[in-house]
């Protein structure tokens, strides 16, 4: 009853496992990933070096004032989140869909997420000024009898982004177990097969979880596309519920849905080209995997841009004086640098991922994701600084110059998204090998190499 | 192995197959033969398997509705039941405004609804539990590589031909597998 196909295929399946189990337990460059490490563990020490400035003194030592109170840290908050949306994208509207490339991007797509959104939930608890007492947000019975205003969207935004953070680790954790299992089962020390083991919960891969699981699976990812749609939309909501000029146009919650993903995508395009490239996963991450995330870079750019035109459109069509003197100062103003960094870094080499050969080229992808990354976050910078410094009546416009220590707790930011990255990557499962497996095994059967029947 | 002066009854009866085809096909065997009590274990989830081990549980979808609804509730009932209990009447807008009060139904509809879905998932499937006695046999750690299994319980009222069935499937081999704990 053994064919050679079978045998071909049990070999491919093992193949797929030892390679992906392979890098936390063997890890192949261990000189290189230090050479990583270190560095972000000084930002990390940055960042606590911010925090520990900014806690002493208040957020005096940022460069905020009236009118410009939202600086580099609600550019940074929304920056950050929008990243982390496209790891749930990816994952989650792409499983709905059925479509197997996703399964060599997911796990690294989502543990992006999850630690992006950490930075960005960082950022609004250090913006309180006094962040311990965060838990004010919360609504809990307190011996003042108070309760927080529900009606505004500073409330809407605290449980927004805690049930996203909640979401996104059940998520990213229920698809990490069954691999969890298999780096236990291919552990040889005792300590790694007792810390795996732990993580895997006991999973056994028996048919009747596996029904469960997968039910649990899809569900939560059918529940995660719109509550990615609702959080980026309640950011939005955060900036037009204020009565400033250039945030209450109606494109807003799509605009800022689609800058999300698109940031999102450049993001993941630049991991998977490193991943591939440092763990040697180039027959996991195929340059069909580049080509897609090309397309999808592409696709939710130009659909960005559209938000871009609509933006200058509804201040034009308005004609509200404000507003077309807001959009005077963006386009000339002295914030001009980052409303044309926005459209040059977003929109310029973005027109070369309509090449193929472009959509492959690691190196390209790594390029083109990085100027979408940075400008995204220009335009993140444009948007609030730009409206704030420059609102209704002339008395009242007033510069900002983002201080020293907001561009360092910015530096060590990054620290607090590449430390757990790496470790991840150094310790975890970067690629969902079960999924993988599973996807060939479909496509096995479809092809007709089935004789279940015989 | 531990010392047991009183043996436990088998855990069950394991067969083990190079791909999943061969165990869909020997589950549908088994079935048909008039075993009853049976699981499988696989690398990965098989969709056909689900189907030919009959199993129909639907209580994750259920709890997940169930677990959306109560967020939504509390979500809405909190803010309507806070808003009224310290009310914060401004510019002569309703205390209770619905629409305001959405995005956070909203949010916690959708907390509700994963949390119970994935801890629904995890108690169903009683897990986390470490240890279990198909951990015992010597090849089972394929089972998350590239191995398919097949057990036919202890329990099943023809558990006595079961081993000899197995054989006939061809399958790469068969083992006992003892029962390594008390009954859950």
């Amino acid at each position: 009853m053994r064919d050679a196909t079978d045998t071909r295929r049990a070999a491919a399946y093992a193949h797929v496992t030892a390679e992906v189990t392979g890098i936390p337990l063997h890890y192949p460059r261990p000189r290189a990933w230090w050479l990583c490490f270190l560095p972000a563990c000084g930002l990390l020490a940055l960042f606590f070096t911010a925090l520990g400035v900014l806690l002493w003194n208040g957020v005096g030592v940022w460069g905020l004032n009236i009118p410009v109170n939202w600086g580099f840290d609600i550019i940074n908050y929304i920056w950050f989140l929008g990243i982390g949306h496209a790891g749930t994208l990816i994952s989650a509207m792409l499983l709905l869909l059925n479509v197997h490339w996703r399964n060599s991007l997911n796990r690294f797509a989502e543990a992006m997420t999850l630690f992006a959104v950490v930075c960005a939930g960082l950022y609004p608890l250090m913006h309180l000024g006094r962040p311990w007492l965060f838990y004010w947000v919360a609504p809990y019975p307190n011996s003042m009898t108070l309760w927080p205003q529900f009606k505004s969207p500073l409330t809407w935004d605290f449980f927004a982004v805690l049930t996203y953070l909640t979401v996104s680790a059940l998520f990213w954790y229920i698809g990490i177990v069954p691999d969890l299992a298999a780096t236990r089962d291919r552990a040889r020390s005792r300590l790694a097969q007792v810390l795996y083991g732990l993580g895997a919960l006991g999973w056994r891969g028996s048919a009747r979880h596996w029904a469960r699981w997968g039910q649990a699976y899809r569900l939560t990812a059918a529940i995660a596309v719109p509550l990615v749609v609702s959080v980026h939309s309640e950011i939005s909501l955060l900036l037009a519920a204020g009565p400033v000029p250039g945030w209450s146009s109606t494109v807003f919650p799509p605009y800022f849905v689609l800058g999300a993903a698109f940031s999102g995508f450049a993001v993941v395009s630049m991991i998977a080209v490193v991943l591939r490239g440092a763990l040697g996963l180039q027959d996991l991450v195929r340059p069909l995997h580049l080509d897609m995330l090309g397309r999808l870079l592409l696709a939710t750019g130009l659909m960005t841009a559209y938000g871009y035109a609509a933006e200058v459109f509804d201040a034009l069509y308005g004609g509200e004086k404000p507003e077309l003197s807001l959009l005077a100062d963006r386009l000339t103003g002295p914030f001009a640098w980052s409303y044309w960094g926005a459209v040059i870094a977003n929109f310029v080499p973005l027109q070369l991922l309509w090449w193929r050969g472009v959509r492959r080229h690691p190196l390209a992808l790594f390029l083109i994701g990085f100027s979408a990354m940075v400008g995204m976050w220009c335009e993140r910078f444009m948007l609030l600084a730009t409206s704030l410094h420059h609102s209704w009546v002339p008395s009242s416009w007033r510069p900002y110059t983002p201080s020293f220590w907001e561009v360092a707790l910015f530096a060590g930011m990054l620290g607090v998204f590449l430390v757990p990255f790496l470790l991840f990557v150094r310790f975890l499962p970067v690629i969902s090998a079960f999924e993988v497996k599973e996807a060939m095994f479909e496509e096995s059967e479809e092809k007709g190499g089935g004789h279940a029947g015989a | 192995m531990p010392e047991r002066k009183a043996p436990l009854p088998p855990f069950g009866v394991m067969a083990e197959f190079d791909d999943a085809e061969h165990l869909v096909d020997a589950v549908k065997r088994a079935r048909n033969a008039g075993f009853r009590r049976l699981d499988a274990y696989t690398p990965f989830p098989v969709a056909d398997l689900t189907e030919a081990l009959g199993i129909q549980d639907n209580r994750v979808p259920w709890l997940t509705l169930a677990g959306g609804v109560m967020g939504a509730a509390a979500g809405f009932g909190l803010q309507v039941w806070s808003n009224l209990d310290y009310p914060i009447p401004v510019g002569g807008r309703p205390l209770v405004a619905p629409p305001a009060t959405l995005l956070i139904t909203f949010e916690l509809t959708v907390l509700g609804a994963v949390l119970s879905a994935i801890l629904g998932m995890l108690v169903l499937n009683r897990l986390p539990r470490l240890h279990h006695p198909v951990f015992g046999v010597p090849d089972f750690h394929l089972a998350s590589t590239d191995k398919f299994f097949l057990v036919i319980l202890g329990e099943d009222a023809r558990f006595g031909e079961a081993a000899r069935f197995l054989s006939d499937l061809a399958p790469v081999r068969v083992v006992d597998v003892p029962q390594t704990e008390g009954p859950e």
